[in-house]
């Protein structure tokens, strides 16, 4: 039993490990040269930056782990929350890469109604996310 | 049956992550013949971060290992077998945070059941509440703090309801007059 949960558990980190170091190998050179065009990308605005955001985490791909570690140095960068937030929600709940393989098992409607469904909730829920934090920060 | 059919796909993709790993290196020798500072300043960054995360990575492999051992694909079929009520609602939240697993194996498990009869909504708050994942908190805390962690999860939680009441709405497929 054991035996089996530590197999399948080594399975997926496997799968994930090469595919999390190779983004993360892109992103450092990526952080490099682009470290000086963030501010210029991301200019403050509530709505455009989570929107940016959200549309680097849907064609983006791999395990919520790699997001969460990709979005925590982009933090590091300078990056604000609110976008770094969109970011991590579209990674892990839209699949543009994967749209296909979803929609051969699961239909096409459900996925194109899925993923767009997500993409719009990434971005409510990183502005909903960051206005909560701030509320509870204030107290 | 179907199950049987996939057992090949997992070697597929971690093939592919190789490849993707080492397209990533290839970028970086490109990189280093036009700029060679610039490219040994971004491996250097890199090795720093692999470094920084290799025991966040063993806290989070011994949490997957812990809810592979209690949380198993024979006990998420049993607890989708109850299709009605809020209970069922309950179960697709639950088998969402629980149940881990790339979605090349998680596809054809879920389009099994959509077989058996399980509501796209049912599917769509699973597969919301997969971002909901036990083993990977730590690592959402260690960057961005508890208080994130707990907001983030509330919403995820409560947006999955609203993603599956409206995904069952739209992907309906038109009934003929």
């Amino acid at each position: 039993m054991i035996k089996q949960a530590i197999k399948k558990s080594w399975r997926v980190f496997k799968t994930s490990l090469p595919i999390t170091a190779g983004i993360l190998l892109i992103i450092n050179l990526l952080n490099v040269f682009l470290q000086d065009w963030y501010g210029k990308i991301f200019t403050g605005n509530a709505l455009i930056d989570p929107l940016i955001g959200a549309l680097a985490g849907s064609v983006s791909f791999g395990i919520p782990l790699t997001s969460y570690i990709v979005g925590g140095e982009l933090l590091l960068q300078g990056i604000s929350l609110l976008v770094v937030t969109a970011f991590i929600m579209a990674w892990s709940t839209v699949g543009v890469v994967m749209l296909p393989l979803e929609a051969m098992y699961l239909g096409k409607r459900f996925a194109f109604a899925r993923n767009g469904i997500n993409f719009i909730f990434s971005i409510i829920i990183a502005i909903l996310a960051i206005y909560t934090l701030n509320i509870f920060n204030g107290i | 049956m179907e199950f049987n059919n996939i057992k090949n796909k997992p070697k597929k993709k971690n093939s592919g992550g190789i490849k993707f790993f080492l397209i990533a290196l290839i970028v970086y020798g490109i990189s280093f013949l036009f700029n060679a500072e610039i490219t040994k300043t971004a491996f250097a960054n890199f090795l720093q971060m692999i470094w920084k995360i290799i025991p966040i990575l063993m806290v989070v492999f011994f949490f997957m290992v812990l809810i592979n051992l209690y949380f198993t694909e024979e006990r998420i079929k049993k607890y989708f077998g109850r299709q009605s009520g809020v209970k069922s609602w309950i179960y697709a939240i639950i088998s969402g945070i629980l149940i881990s697993g790339p979605p090349y194996i998680l596809y054809p498990l879920l389009g099994e059941l959509k077989k058996h009869g399980m509501k796209n909504s049912l599917l769509a708050v699973f597969l919301y509440n997969r971002n909901v994942k036990i083993p990977f908190i730590p690592v959402m805390i260690y960057y961005f703090g508890l208080g994130f962690t707990v907001i983030m999860s509330f919403y995820i939680i409560a947006f999955s309801i609203l993603n599956g009441v409206l995904v069952e709405k739209i992907a309906k497929p038109p009934r003929n007059k």
